[in-house]
């Protein structure tokens, strides 16, 4: 048994601490990873328990730990060693416990207002200090004050402690939401969550000078770390459902789609239309939507033809309804949808259907939902399928899947491939970096896997430093066709040395493959690359887990082996003089070329 | 509770926090004596005894916890 697998068990974990870093420590093929901590309270066990959820996410972090208390001189008069360190995260520990302006009922509102302004100001300091390293800030945000002068007022009037944490928190949010880079752990959520006078216990503070309870730290460590991991593309990508007794009452087989419990007629039926309204939400927001029930499939289409689902049969990407095996659902399902089957979380009340997926895809979440009414707070909670940044994608995505599938379905009756490329009539834009684009840049660079022959990860700062850095060419494209845009699927980053260039980075998403999208990159790099006067393009094929399929990416557009290791195939492309685009079907425009 | 279960439940809390099996607990036992036992590592023992016994120490409690005997004396006396 997995004991950092949520739901946990916080009192295991802080006892089980050193056995568990053992075990998890010896895992292979992580991702490396550094993160600066620095606080306003101790750090102690935050940091052991935050090491653990991250090296069980397949993160290995190297800590660089400030000392207690000196969040904002460590950062602000930084003496060089937080950015020697060169941090992938920055995260400061902070909580109420660190606000040196509390207001009291001697103060006035405007007295309030300068203090509160000047709290702001020092954090506010911390972060454009902080911008330097060039790495994700994570500032936790505040939680209610463990007790009200005021009483009920002290949510209201401007001297009420409850009224300051408040305001100060929306000032927060906006800042977060005006600068990149800057990301909020939302500790106020937190503490609420589990009861700030238990969660902020004076004892902890005044015995240890720890933010919460020690009891807690795993809850703490578990939600930080949600946020790191989609930095990082480590957050699932998919939901895939269960119909009877987890998206419905009763089995539709059995009771028919009229006696199926879904709706306002019941407790029970609103509970399972709620958990389909939060799957739906899930899926605006970019989740991918699939169902895996033993069922005949015309029945429980009928089933979601009611009116009274949230959820219908279109809003399922994948529709794997037959008496096959659910682990074989799970991974058709994957595949269908282009991505690892240790993307998706399974959600399904039966624990043997749970363990059975469990022990073919053990990647797979199966959370263990069981009463309708506790399925929004599991999957809530999890932490699965948290998000830093929302791009317009992101929004259109489940739209994108759909036009993909009649695409699959147009691609199955055409008989030659060509032929059926030139019918989808391809349009490509393939230009520079821009402003507009960076932040879906950064997205694409930091979770595509598998298209990927170098897998190096940036931030949205370093993107922006090579957009403007003349030795460097940056190209984003974006492929639509007639069935609709595809987004920015694709980002090639090259540095330029004397006559050559090195490609360090060339990325593509999975669902504009076998489309010659990658030639009509490549000849768009050419093209770049000429103008620039470079004769020779470097590539470089460096194996992963999961990027198995480009290994031969460069030898299908013509480039040479040159040297081979077990750690990169290096490959190389003298350009020739009369270069002829390998794009025959897509019609490409370079808006800034 | 006697005290010999007492500490023979104390040290079986000690050695799953530690790791470490081979961890054999008396009244005279000092943070000193045992590795990584120090004042974090106190909170983290403090906490796991709590919610084994369904405790809640206060500040004045803790303050003077010399030695694993005074832990036991002090339960004992929580414990009634």
């Amino acid at each position: 048994m997995n004991l950092l697998q949520y739901p946990f068990n916080s009192a295991h974990i802080l006892q089980k601490k050193r056995a568990l870093k053992k075990e998890l420590a010896a895992r292979e093929g992580l991702l490396e990873k550094k993160i600066a901590i620095v606080s306003g309270s101790t750090v102690g066990d935050f940091k052991n328990i935050l090491e653990l959820f991250l090296l069980n996410a397949g993160i290995r972090p190297t800590f660089w730990e400030g000392e207690y208390g000196l969040f904002y001189e460590e950062v602000v008069f930084d003496d060089g060693s937080l950015a020697a360190f060169a941090p992938d995260v920055l995260y400061i520990h902070t909580s109420s416990r660190n606000l040196r302006h509390w207001p009291t009922p001697a103060h006035s509102a405007a007295d309030v207002q300068a203090g509160q302004d000047d709290e702001f100001a020092r954090f506010e300091a911390v972060w454009q200090a902080a911008k330097k390293l060039g790495c994700p800030i994570v500032q936790n945000n505040f939680e209610a004050p463990t007790f009200r002068n005021f009483g009920n007022m002290d949510a209201w009037d401007a001297r009420g402690r409850t009224h300051y944490v408040n305001t100060l928190n929306a000032r927060f949010a906006a800042a977060a939401a005006a600068t990149p880079g800057l990301y909020l752990h939302d500790l106020a959520y937190l503490a609420a969550q589990h009861g700030v006078r238990a969660f902020s216990d004076d004892m902890a503070w005044y015995g240890y000078k720890y933010a919460c309870a020690p009891a807690f730290i795993p809850d703490w460590c578990h939600s930080l770390a949600g946020l790191i991991k989609s930095f990082f593309g480590l957050s699932k990508k998919g939901v895939v459902a269960d119909l009877d007794n987890t998206l419905w009452g009763g089995v539709i087989g059995e009771e028919g789609p009229d006696g199926i419990e879904v709706g306002e007629e019941s407790p029970a039926g609103m509970a399972y239309a709620a958990f389909q309204g939060y799957l739906k939400m899930l899926a605006q927001r970019g989740i991918l939507l699939a169902a895996a029930s033993k069922n005949d499939a015309a029945i429980a289409e009928e089933g979601l033809a009611r009116t009274d689902n949230l959820l219908h049969r279109d809003d399922f990407l994948a529709f794997e309804v037959h008496w096959e095996p659910k682990s074989q659902s799970v991974a058709r399902i994957a595949q269908s949808l282009n991505i690892g089957a240790d993307s998706l979380v399974f959600v399904d009340d039966n624990p043997a259907e749970r363990e059975e997926v469990h022990r073919a895809l053990p990647g797979v979440e199966t959370p263990p939902v069981a009463a309708p009414e506790d399925s929004i707070p599991l999957l809530d909670g999890g932490g699965w399928f948290e998000v830093s940044a929302l791009s317009a994608d992101d929004l259109a995505r489940g739209a994108m899947y759909r036009e993909n599938a009649r695409r699959q379905a147009l691609e199955a009756i055409a008989t030659d491939y060509t032929g059926y490329l030139q019918s989808l009539q391809m349009q490509a834009d393939i230009g520079p970096v821009t402003p507009g684009t960076l932040e879906r840049v950064t997205q694409l660079v930091n979770k595509t896997n598998q298209f990927n022959p170098t897998t190096r990860r940036y931030t949205a700062a370093e993107v922006e430093a090579l957009m403007h850095d003349p030795a460097c060419i940056t190209l984003a494209g974006r492929l639509a066709d007639k069935f609709g845009d595809n987004g920015l699927t694709s980002v090639i980053f090259g540095r330029i040395t004397g006559a050559v260039l090195d490609i360090e980075l060339w990325v593509m998403s999975c669902r504009v493959l076998k489309r010659q999208f990658e030639q009509a990159m490549f000849d768009t790099l050419v093209a770049e690359a000429k103008k620039r006067g470079v004769a020779t393009i470097n590539g470089t094929w460096r194996p992963t887990a999961k990027n198995l399929m480009v290994r031969d990416l460069y030898a299908t557009i013509g480039f040479s082996l040159t040297a081979e290791t077990p750690e990169a195939r290096h490959f190389t492309y003298p350009i020739p003089a009369g270069y002829t685009p390998q794009n025959t079907v897509i019609e490409v425009n370079t808006p800034h070329g | 509770m006697d005290r010999a279960q007492l500490l023979s439940e104390v040290q079986d809390i000690f050695r799953d926090n530690f790791d470490d099996d081979t961890i054999v607990l008396t009244d005279a036992t000092y943070a000193a004596d045992i590795e990584d036992w120090d004042s974090l590592e106190q909170i983290n023992l403090l906490t796991a005894i709590e919610k084994k016994y369904g405790l809640k120490f206060k500040l004045a409690d803790v303050k003077n916890l010399q030695n694993i005997g005074d832990m036991l004396d002090l339960l004992q006396r929580m414990m009634g």
